[in-house]
């Protein structure tokens, strides 16, 4: 039972993990109807940024490697370019091909990936990298001694700035002005429009946003794996979340990272051994699926309304 | 002046309803097979035709098959590589485990597999919609690979998971040079490509187009959406199936799983997305420029500037023009190269006096 | 299809000209290098494909080439994808004086892919430490390479290393061995040795499939933590591998009881997992380190005047550097036996680059002419056996580099050889190819 409950915890962690990659999804889904398949390189862009100023500032600027001012540094610097990076893309990309039908869109953001992939690899080179946030790696002892169980601490603190940050956007959607406008527009493009919210700039913040999102999604899959090409593919964890919990729901995308997370380990461990192992791949997809279909719209997605 | 229909007068139905109603476009397509069948294999070089002409042959027939059902049906697919491995690994125990069992026989077989497992994947599609659906189908990209990956069955035991293309014997004839290996290839997709162009002119066509349309629509003026639907999964199945077997047979020789994988998926996408959706000719288009596009951009880079550029350079460059041109064209063509083709004709038509 | 035809003339027209417009003066060895620098594995091409490129502008700069005929490259990116690696193939195919001499696509699945061309084109095939392991019969497979080990080579000589670590392969009984692998072909090319030698010294063997990339492997440590394993086989590629290190971190598996296979054991996998890789052991058929005169040589005559390939000069020495260093010699020495029987200073074919890799010799005092004693091991390839060495090293990672731990460590030489001549006629007979009798060959 104990061995249940680690497979379970621990299974959960990564589901916000996975959420969290999600979360950059649904929050451009939702403001501009666009299924950002670059969120995936985003995130790679994003860490490797920040590890690529780790190493180049204490050159730059005499200060002690590994310091925590060059941390900072780092980070903000990353922030910024991540921030440029999705204001250019909305401005360059997203702007000419307003009112393309979705599928046109997503091809673009696809694009988009290949192009984000080569920059950043042309501007930090092709190495793959270590990057420590200080956190260290083991598991929390006091589980360990009294419920002999295996809980990462690693996790368990990235869960949490994980959290924190859903809270914070949460926060900031509900009660400032800017949040509300982009409630709005989510909402209805055309009706806040007309009353005066300046669709253009709400789209940069939210590109912005998603910028930010991307790079704590990229710390923590970066110290959790290293930085390299295949922080990519941690945008494949994030679909069967977004599928789950609906394209525009952020808490739909906390809840469905959960589920993903811990049914995919109990299924790889209590399942896979009847047919082989390794159903990690195709698990969550299939059992979004099967949701799917008795709940079209995800967990907490929007109900559609067919008129002819 | 050359390209203009007056003066061509249908007298019968027949002659109203055949594919390409105007003479020009008649003479300029059989002109075209004409070339393709007999000029370019005596022409082409190996590298043409092994590497370039025979893979874009076949990614063209996989494009076709996911413009069925993207661009005719409406119903987007991520999943297509999936259905090309069902077909390679379906045709490969076709042929394997049936004694005598003709090769073309086992390629339509191999292809009916993929869609049989195409209208399982399809199931969902009564229910999900949209971008729902396109992830939903990457359950059946993964799990199909998985699946061949898993259960040793499927590659004959082989210790590395991979299948050996059989040696190709059609009535006695030896298919393994590259001429001949192109000219099958060329075959089989000319059959079915025609086959596509009348099937969505039919009534199974003109359904398909009203679902995607407006599915709802459809229901209402009594179209079964569930056959409709399913049906479209099928033949795009099929035809993802049939390439994927000509994909092992005359083009790789052997294959993995593995080879199948999603990022296969999305360069079929890129085919129809740049070539047209719901364009025959934009699925030729688009296999065409995704397969030329890299190689084009490797050759002007590494043997050119290559020497001049920081080793790694080219490779990230190639990949930031080869994603910002497809942005570009999304931009300036969303409707694809099909698009482009058909402004082409409209001004031929009117040239040289346009008013 | 007008237009795509239009556009396949234009193009053609480009191409042609590009091609007409290459290196082809005489006297020059040509040589393709399908390589990857960009994808999920490209900072692992970059170093090996980095070192190859360096051991052979050294011998350029120092030597003036091989008896006086300069070695020339070309890279061609594959993306580690198999159509581009075959687009590649064909491209290269005809260029230079002679053609491409020799193909060596490090990729599985672009070397399957291009398996029955090489054959028919007469351009033989090198797969250094992966690709099909039955090709190492070469009675059956002449034109295919697959030298110093094979993955059934290496995985009978993890199991001698476990054993020579309990103190001889009979303490091996009873204990627990867990594998660890990509669930892929190349992760299972293991399991029909491993479970042979199970059923032989008794071990326990436990697989655990980790799907592809392998970027998360909660479910298979917590596994592995309640199997408690003597020890635990991690046969990865790419990311898979910095994940597994930092997992068993996580779950506080012990990483001294990790070994590696050698597309597990280099910086490019430890240097992601930070602190986690501290202890872990690895195979390997070259060791790290810039201190053989080899390196130091490409160090003196390629960097100094900084004409290095590699982004990032730190990475020289590295494990992937040096194995790429590993196929130059090899390339290089091959192409030396081949002009010996010849004729010196003369561009080879592609067939009698086959003869030069099938009569190919690297002995103690060759390899200490070369400044590699201890870099590689001896080679010995024969038109019978193509993997000439079926050795491997084993390295431990103390946080900041790769340390030599054993000598070279064979494997079960019989069992393999065994399996590899089971497999390789079942390939011949399934394909009708007569073997060859080597008794006639010279």
């Amino acid at each position: 039972m104990t061995f249940f409950f680690e497979v379970l915890i621990g299974g959960l962690l990564s589901g916000v993990l996975y959420a969290l990659v999600a979360l950059g999804f649904v929050l451009i889904f939702k403001a501009s109807g666009v299924f950002n398949f670059a969120q995936g390189a985003m995130v790679f862009f994003a860490a490797l940024t920040f590890v690529g100023f780790t190493e180049v500032l204490p050159g730059w600027t005499g200060m002690e490697p590994g310091s925590g001012g060059v941390f900072w540094l780092s980070f903000a610097l990353a922030l910024m370019s991540m921030v440029v990076l999705g204001i250019a893309t909305e401005k360059v990309v997203l702007r000419p091909l307003v009112n393309q039908p979705p599928i046109t869109l997503f091809m673009a953001t696809i694009g988009l990936t290949f192009f984000i992939e080569g920059l950043v690899q042309a501007i930090w080179g092709n190495t793959a990298r270590g990057l420590s946030l200080g956190i260290s790696d083991e598991p929390v002892m006091w589980m360990l001694d009294e419920f002999d169980m295996m809980i990462s601490k690693f996790d368990l603190i990235a869960a949490g700035i994980a959290l924190v940050l859903f809270v914070v956007l949460a926060l900031l959607f509900q009660y400032t002005r800017v949040g509300r406008a982009l409630r709005a527009v989510a909402d209805d493009h055309q009706a806040a429009l007309s009353v005066g919210i300046p669709l253009k700039h709400i789209w940069a913040i939210v590109w912005g946003v998603a910028g930010f999102v991307a790079l704590i999604a990229g710390l923590i899959w970066g110290a959790r794996n290293g930085v390299q090409f295949a922080l990519t593919f941690t945008a494949l964890k994030a679909l069967p979340v977004l599928i789950l919990g609906g394209f525009t729901s952020v808490p739909g995308a906390i809840i469905g990272g959960l589920i993903i997370g811990a049914s995919e380990k109990l299924a790889e461990i209590y399942l896979g051994p009847f047919v082989g192992g390794g159903i990690e791949s195709w698990f969550p997809y299939i059992l979004a699926m099967l949701f799917l279909l008795v709940r079209p719209e995800g967990l907490f997605g929007e109900k559609h309304i067919d008129r002819v | 002046m050359l390209y203009r229909e007056a003066g061509q007068f249908k007298a019968s139905y027949q002659e109203d309803s055949q594919i390409f109603p105007i003479r020009q476009d008649r003479v300029g397509f059989i002109a075209l097979l004409a070339f393709f069948f007999l000029i370019v294999p005596m022409v082409a070089s190996q590298y043409w035709l092994q590497a370039i002409l025979t893979p874009v042959l076949i990614f063209s027939l996989a494009a076709l098959g996911l413009n069925i059902l993207t661009g005719y049906a409406g119903q987007l697919s991520l999943g297509s590589a999936a259905f090309m491995a069902v077909g390679a690994f379906a045709t490969y125990n076709f042929m394997l485990r049936i004694d005598g069992m003709p090769f073309l026989m086992a390629i339509l077989l191999g292809g009916l597999s993929a869609a049989a497992v195409g209208i399982l994947f399809g199931l969902p599609s009564l229910r999900i919609k949209g971008f729902y659906l396109a992830v939903a189908t990457l359950a059946a990209q993964f799990f199909i690979v998985w699946v061949l990956v898993k259960f040793p069955w499927f590659s004959n035991y082989s210790s590395s998971g991979v299948i050996t293309a059989q040696e190709i014997n059609i009535l006695g004839y030896a298919f393994n040079t590259p001429e001949s290996k192109y000219l099958l290839t060329l075959l089989v997709v000319t059959v079915l490509a025609l086959a596509a162009k009348n099937m969505v002119r039919s009534t199974t066509g003109r359904k398909w187009m009203a679902v995607r349309d407006m599915d709802v629509a459809a229901e209402v003026i009594g179209i079964r959406l569930m056959r409709t639907k399913l049906q479209a999964f099928a033949v795009s199945s099929f035809y993802c199936g049939v390439a994927g077997a000509l994909y092992a047979y005359t083009y790789l020789g052997t294959v993995e799983p593995e080879g199948f994988n999603l990022t296969l998926s999305f360069q079929i996408l890129f085919m129809i997305i740049i070539g047209g959706v719901g364009s025959i000719l934009g699925s030729f288009l688009g296999a065409a420029f995704i397969v030329l596009l890299p190689v084009f951009l490797n050759i002007v880079l590494h043997s050119f500037v290559g020497a001049a550029l920081p080793p790694g350079f080219g490779s990230n460059l190639e990949l930031m023009i080869f994603g910002g041109l497809i942005i570009f064209f999304l931009i300036v063509e969303p409707h694809g190269m099909a698009r482009l083709w058909q402004i082409g004709k409209e001004k031929l038509r009117l040239w040289p006096f346009p008013h | 299809m007008k237009f795509s035809l239009r556009n396949t003339i234009v193009m053609g027209a480009a191409v042609t000209g590009l091609l007409a417009g290459g290196v082809a003066a005489a006297q020059e060895q040509y040589i393709g290098l399908p390589s990857y620098r960009v994808g999920p594995f490209g900072s692992n091409g970059a170093s090996l494909f980095g070192g190859w490129i360096d051991y052979m502008q050294m011998i350029n700069e120092r030597d003036g080439g091989v008896n006086g005929v300069k070695l020339t490259w070309e890279e061609c990116e594959t993306e580690y994808n198999n159509a581009r690696g075959v687009e590649c193939y064909e491209r290269q195919k005809n260029r230079g004086a002679t053609g491409n001499s020799a193909f060596q696509p490090l990729s599985t699945g672009i070397a399957y892919s291009v398996l029955d061309r090489v054959a028919q084109d007469k351009i033989p095939m090198v797969t250094i430490g992966y690709g099909r392991t039955d090709a190492a019969d070469g009675r059956v497979f002449p034109w295919v390479f697959p030298m110093i080990t094979t993955y059934w080579s290496q995985a009978s000589a993890i199991i001698n290393y476990i054993g020579s670590k309990e103190g001889g392969n009979d303490k091996l009984r009873g204990k627990k061995i867990a594998l660890l692998y990509h669930d892929s072909a190349y992760g299972k090319e293991s399991h029909a040795v491993l479970q042979r030698l199970a059923e032989r010294y008794g071990y326990q063997l436990t697989m655990i499939p980790v799907a592809s990339p392998g970027n998360e492997q909660q479910a298979q440590w917590l596994q592995i933590r309640q199997l408690r394993p003597d020890y635990t086989i991690l046969w990865g590629w790419g990311v898979m591998n910095p994940t597994a290190l930092r997992t068993a971190a996580r779950t506080g598996y012990p990483r001294e009881k990790i070994v590696g296979v050698w597309w597990s054991g280099s910086e490019e996998d430890t240097i992601p997992a930070g602190d986690a890789a501290k202890g872990y052991v690895a195979a390997g058929f070259n060791p790290a380190g810039t201190g053989f005169p080899v390196i130091q040589a490409i160090q003196e005559h390629v960097y100094a005047s900084n004409r290095g390939n590699m982004e990032d000069r730190s990475r020289v020495g590295s494990v992937l550097y040096n194995r790429g260093v590993v196929h130059g010699i090899i390339y290089v020495e091959a192409i030396r036996t081949a002009q010996e029987k010849f004729g010196k200073g003369k561009p080879l074919t592609g067939e009698q680059m086959r003869w030069g890799f099938e009569n190919l010799r690297i002995d103690d005092a060759r390899l200490s002419a070369l400044g590699a004693t201890g870099f590689m091991p001896q080679l010995n390839i024969t038109c019978a056996d193509h993997e000439g060495a079926g050795v491997v090293k084993f390295q431990q990672w103390d946080g900041a580099k790769w340390n030599v731990v054993s000598d070279w460590v064979s494997g079960d030489r019989q069992l393999v050889r065994g399996m590899i001549e089971e497999s390789a006629a079942a390939y011949a007979a399934e394909k009708g190819i007569t073997p060859r009798d080597c008794s006639k060959e010279m």
